[in-house]
């Protein structure tokens, strides 16, 4: 497992429009791309060669399952903001203002007074 | 010696300028107390006749993520960018420019190492909404240079309750001690229950309003021994799993002291309870300051 990793594409793929417009679209794409060349790239020299998903942590992002993703322990703060990107224009136009966020919330909600997966790494 | 004027401690709530700008008949009904009680809340800063801002926040995974991430981080440069793209997108944010003052953060860099505070720096910092957020609500004109400080409240291991208490005290120390005739006022932001991305996020009331209402007393009144005994970084997260936020306004009590504060107020709205505390050094209360008293009983 590497929470590390996980959230370092959640992270990345939200500061970046142009990825985050390959997340939506195409995720699957996205995500293979990332994991070959944009992850392990530190600088335009340096490379890290140290990290991985499991499958389960690639698949959880392919299928933009941020269900799977909380309970893996991604950090809460980018796990909501990327996938409020990823999916709440189509919500909000077919359900209104805060939706998507709702369904989120409620989608956790066998969570309500247990311990959260923990974001500690 | 520079004169502290004023210490602010408020929630940032990054849909407010979106919530009080919007087209009217597209507001949602609490828009015009909010933008009333904010502005009340502004002219607390106004009436101490501030030259500086000593400005405590906590980066969002902005500039800083887990490859480096700081526990204390104060920035040191002539100017800072603030405002992200994703930041922009989802809370339709502007961009600002704030300009700097080297010279004063210097001082605090050295001063709070000296009272034991190993501070991480940048010289290149651009600034994300914990710090525009007050910026928008208190200074909207952005017209005075800032020392921004930054603190981890989200990425565990975090410091301690009393550890982030006890940095208030040795901010107000160190600024105290600058040699200059400015007026500084230190303007804080956190959060009382919050929860993101989990279960109990943008509900009606923050999720723990238990809490809140507890929170807001011991803020009103200083009471940092009832926060000694009854918050801990664990029992933060039972309140809401972003609840940890309110380190931020206990650091800013820190710099107050532990005195009543001399303006408090609050809002309560969906996903969260809004608060504004301002205390004035010695009771030197501006007479133009409306009086706003919570209720202070737990």
């Amino acid at each position: 497992m590497s929470k590390y990793w996980v959230n370092k594409f959640l992270y990345q793929i939200d500061r970046d429009p142009e990825l985050l417009e390959r997340y939506r679209t195409s995720p699957r794409a996205m995500v293979e791309t990332w994991e070959q060349s944009i992850g392990p790239t530190m600088t335009s020299v340096e490379i890290s060669t140290v990290n991985s998903f499991t499958p389960e942590e690639r698949e959880a992002l392919i299928n933009q399952d941020y269900v799977a993703l909380f309970e893996m322990g991604a950090h809460f703060f980018l796990n909501l903001t990327l996938f409020i990107a990823v999916f709440e224009e189509e919500y909000t136009a077919r359900s209104g203002p805060l939706a998507f966020q709702l369904e989120f919330g409620r989608k956790l909600s066998h969570w309500l007074g247990r311990e959260y997966p923990s974001v500690a790494l | 010696m520079a004169k502290l004027v004023a210490t602010l401690a408020s929630t940032h709530h990054p849909f407010y300028l979106k919530a009080t700008t919007a087209p009217k008949e597209k507001q949602i009904p609490q828009a015009a107390e909010w933008k009333r009680k904010v502005e009340a809340y502004r002219e607390t800063l106004t009436a101490a006749k501030p030259d500086i801002l000593v400005m405590v926040g906590s980066d969002h995974f902005h500039q800083f993520f887990l490859d480096n991430y700081p526990t204390f981080l104060i920035g040191k440069a002539p100017r800072y960018d603030a405002t992200f793209y994703n930041e922009e997108r989802e809370f339709g944010i502007p961009k600002y420019v704030l300009e700097g003052h080297e010279d004063f953060s210097r001082f605090m860099h050295e001063g709070l190492m000296e009272e034991g505070f190993d501070f991480a720096v940048s010289h290149e910092l651009k600034i994300d909404h914990s710090i525009i957020c007050p910026i928008i609500t208190v200074r909207p004109d952005a017209d005075l240079p800032v020392v921004p400080i930054y603190t981890n409240i989200f990425v565990p291991p975090l410091a301690s309750v009393k550890r982030f208490w006890n940095l208030g005290r040795a901010i107000r120390k160190v600024l105290e001690a600058w040699p200059s005739d400015k007026r500084v006022a230190a303007i804080g932001t956190g959060h009382l229950s919050l929860e993101l991305g989990g279960p109990r996020q943008f509900g009606p009331s923050g999720p723990d309003p238990e809490f809140d209402r507890k929170a807001v007393a011991w803020l009103a009144n200083g009471d940092i021994e009832a926060i000694f005994e009854n918050v801990t970084l664990e029992s933060m997260v039972q309140s809401g799993n972003a609840t940890q936020g309110f380190l931020n306004m206990i650091l800013m009590m820190g710099v107050a002291g532990p005195v009543k504060a001399d303006y408090a107020d609050t809002l309560d709205l969906y996903h969260t309870m809004e608060a504004y505390f301002t205390w004035y050094p010695d009771g030197e209360k501006p007479a133009r300051v409306a009086n706003a008293r919570v209720e202070e009983t737990v």
